[in-house]
């Protein structure tokens, strides 16, 4: 009964979302059925996606020490723990709500903040398999373009970022993910 | 699936039979965590998906391109750029769709503005992130990756509109 009730608790929104859906198909029933499709098609593609990152994430935390990635991405790590951010956003696969686990274990490994923000950033905007649709989709001209101004972007948005937050603020933060039960 | 999935796939399993061959307790510890990461997010995506899903079953795109077209000026990027803000579309529907809006009428500058906001805004994800990051990174983050679409779009417009 108590994990029936958590269960509740954890998944609320999701099940509130349900009802709501399913209280509209009775009234609206294309819509509602359009929407149990979509939503269908979306879960599926999570389902293929997102097994890997997370495989890879949980073998990252237990393999990699914390001292190697504070060596490439750390505190003292300058341009190279930026381009690396930039290289493992880049590279990265599934959307954005997928790095912030990776974030959170970045975090309890020591990887500086701004390094944190601009893995975010890459992770978000230049990420190569979306690049080649933009690319087929939208052309070269506007891709590139986007590219131009987002790489500065990221870095200038990450540093932004690390100007609004106080030091003790940055450390709660970090704080959080040593203890959060990933 | 494309071939960064299956990529990402190899490498997993790869690596997960070379850490089993090393060290099965830590592999399981591995195995707990991931499970752990996922698990974590889960509860939170399932109702941000259906949330989302309902949003795309009712929008038209006719409409949409309507609304932010050539001459929309704006107006027209800053409600492009809130629909992207809000929304969370893989991209192999959002670049056909952007291009779709572009074919019936949509500005350059009002897709900039789109695209660049999908792609760095996350509102519906926004407890999600909150639950990494706290409340006030989470809305700074988003702040300032939607004001700076609006550079983006202008950019655009400067460099690709004919």
């Amino acid at each position: 009964m108590e994990k029936l009730f958590s269960f509740i608790k954890k998944y609320r929104f999701f099940l509130f979302n349900l009802t709501a859906l399913g209280i509209l198909t009775i009234f609206k029933p294309e819509i509602g059925i359009k929407s149990a499709s979509i939503s269908v098609y979306q879960v599926t593609q999570m389902l293929l996606i997102i097994p890997p990152v997370f495989l890879l994430l949980g073998l990252l935390d237990v393999w990699v020490p914390r001292e190697t990635m504070v060596k490439y991405m750390g505190e003292k790590s300058g341009i190279k723990g930026m381009f690396l951010a930039f290289i493992l956003g880049s590279f990265a696969a599934g959307p954005l709500y997928g790095a912030f686990p990776v974030a959170s274990v970045f975090m309890k490994k020591g990887v500086k903040f701004t390094n944190l923000m601009i893995f975010i950033g890459a992770w978000s905007t230049t990420k190569i398999p979306m690049l080649m649709f933009e690319m087929r989709y939208l052309g070269m001209k506007f891709t590139l373009t986007r590219l131009a101004i987002d790489i500065p972007g990221i870095i200038l948005i990450a540093f932004a970022l690390n100007q609004i937050l106080s030091k003790k603020e940055i450390e709660m933060i970090y704080e959080q993910a040593e203890t959060s039960n990933t | 699936m494309d071939i960064q999935t299956y990529l990402f796939y190899i490498a997993a399993i790869a690596a997960l039979i070379v850490s089993f061959t090393k060290n099965k307790q830590k592999s399981l510890t591995a195995l707990k965590k991931a499970w752990k990461s996922f698990e974590n997010i889960l509860p939170q995506i399932l109702g941000v998906i259906l949330l989302i899903s309902f949003l795309l079953a009712i929008v038209n795109t006719e409409v949409i391109s309507q609304l932010i077209g050539k001459d929309s000026g704006w107006l027209g990027v800053l409600l492009a750029g809130l629909v992207g803000a809000i929304t969370l579309i893989p991209p192999y529907v959002a670049f056909p769709t952007a291009s779709l809006l572009l074919d019936i009428g949509a500005g350059y500058m009002q897709i900039g503005a789109f695209v660049s906001t999908l792609m760095m805004v996350g509102i519906v994800t926004i407890p999600v992130e909150m639950k990494f990051f706290g409340k006030k990174l989470t809305l700074f983050r988003n702040l300032f990756a939607f004001l700076f679409s609006f550079l983006v779009a202008f950019i655009i417009r400067l460099v690709v509109s004919p």
